[in-house]
């Protein structure tokens, strides 16, 4: 069995992330790149399977060359092998684009999983993992608590509103976990080691048989156009409760008329 | 005027509150019209024309409900490549934005997710990184696609003209290939669904164990709002992962949001900050929640918050 795992370079959740002034997008410069944390969930889902289907895992990461450090963090986890699509023209790139090039990365490569995180920490827009499904024609089982693998059977739980969704499909399937499916394991000392030899193989968008003007700030398809420091919030009262406290915030919810 | 199309949320039918209130958005920029995916259109006609469908486009194959996300984008493909629409609103729920992504790739769009607003012109405003940053943008190639945040819009009822269309799509292999065999439906009560409620009262770590949640859900049911936790208390067990509110739990934007033993982490904030009226009750004066709390008591939430659900009750009665 083939997994593909893709994870994504993001700013460590407690940096503060701004906008860059010139071109509007991210700015990742100035912060420190950690792993999408609900990515480490779908490694650890990838590796999980593969242990117990004798499978092998493959990294695949879209992402500056700094990028390498979450490839070796998965690696050092357990993974196999990695592909690091790294492109300057890469740069600004919208969900239709990123979707485009996983989408060429990962196939014709003989993946019977696909498995993302269910969301980046920093675009936080959750619609990769289904875009990729759309445009690899392949079952798209996404937002998964549970999954389970039994020969070409794939089951998921898929958690909604009211509660979870079983569904299932044959592979390919394209997977997103959720947050707590698992208990990511940590990298140990042995793994990082191994991480070192383990081959990374570095991919252009022109080895992809994609061009540059399919991808980038220039191609994509919405565009910032500005953005602004959203208004502090005025201060507010804080009181000490001295026995009050409760008839002191209805007094305040009745003046808001919200009781 | 050029007509925006609308997807309904609904459960069998009966239509959620985020679709009066993207409905009353469409109203704004366009002709406003639904599209219906799935049983029990006949329940939903009436709502959806009260609030202003001038088309209502009713898929109900059978086979449509048995797939999950991409007949709903398939349908809507079919409807933008035949009806030409001057934009396509979709509800932001997790369904919602994938359906998004999916019929953005049909339709050669661009797509928006998580929008609060959206001006006359298509602009639509984002509230990005934990609601610290507004984002202006807009899509520029093809039709756009937009999804909005519940509780961006006050729904206003207009009729329309209500005209029933049905339509009929084959859908394509790939959209056949996961199949849903069972919905299994969580016991929640009579509360509302946190994403789409108009008040949220949360519990964190200081309510102290799974028995301390009592005291934040009998608040919650004396004002009508949904429950929420922290990741502090949704890791220790305390509360189902579900009702997670922050980065990565869900967003919520209500009128009112109350936080409970919630100290207010950044990545809580990133969930909660957008919400109109915040109050807190926290024991530490020193609590990073009270920065942007509209107001705070200084206290211990079980005394606090029963005397409050108390004089709720009272004053509610
Ligand atoms: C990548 C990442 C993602 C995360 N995602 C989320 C997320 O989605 N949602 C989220 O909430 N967190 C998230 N976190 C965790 C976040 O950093 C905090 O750890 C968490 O929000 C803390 O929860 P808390 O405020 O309940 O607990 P604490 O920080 O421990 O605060 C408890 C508060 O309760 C008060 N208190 C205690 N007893 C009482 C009492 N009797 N009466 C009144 N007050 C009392 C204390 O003064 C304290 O302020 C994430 C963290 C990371 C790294």
């Amino acid at each position: 069995m083939k997994i593909a795992v893709c994870v994504k370079q993001v700013p460590d959740t407690w940096a503060e992330k701004k906008l860059d002034g010139g071109d509007k997008t991210l700015d990742r410069e100035s912060v420190d790149g950690v792993m999408n944390e609900l990515d480490e969930y779908a490694v650890e889902e990838a590796l999980q399977i593969a242990e117990a289907n004798s499978g092998e895992v493959v990294v695949v990461t879209m992402g500056p060359d700094k990028a390498t450090e979450t490839v070796r963090k998965a690696l050092s986890m357990g993974a196999d092998s990695a592909i690091h699509i790294a492109d300057a023209a890469l740069h600004g790139s919208d969900a239709l684009a990123t979707s485009l090039v996983l989408a060429k990365a990962i196939e014709g490569k003989g993946f019977d999983l696909v498995i993302f995180g269910s969301e980046s920490t920093d675009a936080r827009m959750s619609v990769i993992p289904a875009m990729v499904a759309e445009r690899l024609g392949a079952a798209q089982l996404t937002f998964a608590n549970k999954v389970e693998v039994t020969g070409e059977t794939v089951k998921i739980q898929r958690v909604t509103d009211y509660g979870y969704d079983e569904v299932e499909a044959a592979s390919p399937a394209v997977i997103s976990v959720v947050e707590k499916i698992n208990e990511p394991r940590y990298p140990s000392f042995k793994g990082i080691m191994a991480a070192k030899k383990k081959p990374i193989e570095a991919v252009g968008i022109g080895d992809l048989g994609i061009d540059a003007g399919q991808v980038g700030l220039a191609a994509a398809a919405s565009q910032v156009e500005s953005f602004e420091s959203a208004p502090p919030r005025a201060a507010g009262t804080v009181v000490t409760d001295e026995g009050q406290g409760g008839v002191q915030i209805a007094d305040y919810l009745s003046a808001q008329k919200f009781i | 005027m050029a007509e925006v199309l609308v997807l309904v949320d609904h459960v069998d039918g009966a239509v959620k509150k985020v679709t009066l209130e993207l409905l009353t958005l469409a109203r704004s920029l366009g002709e406003p019209s639904a599209v219906f995916v799935g049983d029990g259109s006949d329940a939903a006609i009436a709502t959806l024309t009260e609030y202003g469908a001038a088309n209502i486009y009713v898929a109900d194959d059978a086979e449509l409900g048995k797939h999950p996300v991409a007949p709903k984008a398939e349908v809507l493909a079919q409807l933008v490549a035949e009806k030409s629409p001057a934009a396509v609103l979709i509800p932001s729920t997790t369904e919602g934005k994938e359906v998004a992504g999916r019929l953005a790739i049909r339709a050669g769009s661009g797509v928006i997710t998580d929008a609060v607003g959206v001006d006359p012109d298509l602009t639509a405003t984002q509230s990005v990184f934990g609601g610290t940053v507004i984002v202006k943008a807009k899509v520029g190639t093809g039709t756009p696609v937009i999804t909005v945040r519940p509780n961006s819009t006050a729904p206003e009822a207009s009729a329309g003209a209500g005209a029933k269309e049905a339509v009929s799509v084959s859908l394509s292999d790939g959209a056949k290939k996961a199949t849903i065999t069972n919905k299994v439906t969580e016991e929640k009560g009579a509360r509302p669904e946190l994403t789409e409620a108009a008040i949220v009262v949360s519990g964190g770590r200081g309510v102290g164990g799974p028995e301390g949640f009592g005291v934040v859900e009998q608040l919650a049911d004396a004002l009508g709002g949904a429950v929420g936790a922290s990741r502090a208390a949704t890791d220790a067990g305390w509360y189902p992962h579900q009702y997670q509110v922050g980065q990565t739990g869900k967003t919520v934007s209500p009128q009112l949001y109350i936080a409970n033993g919630i100290s207010g982490a950044i990545q809580h904030r990133a969930g909660m900050q957008t919400s109109k009226t915040i109050i807190v009750i926290n024991k530490d004066p020193e609590a990073p929640i009270f920065e942007i709390a509209d107001y705070g008591v200084v206290g211990d939430l079980f005394n606090v918050v029963p005397q409050l659900t108390e004089e709720v009750t009272k004053r509610k009665g």
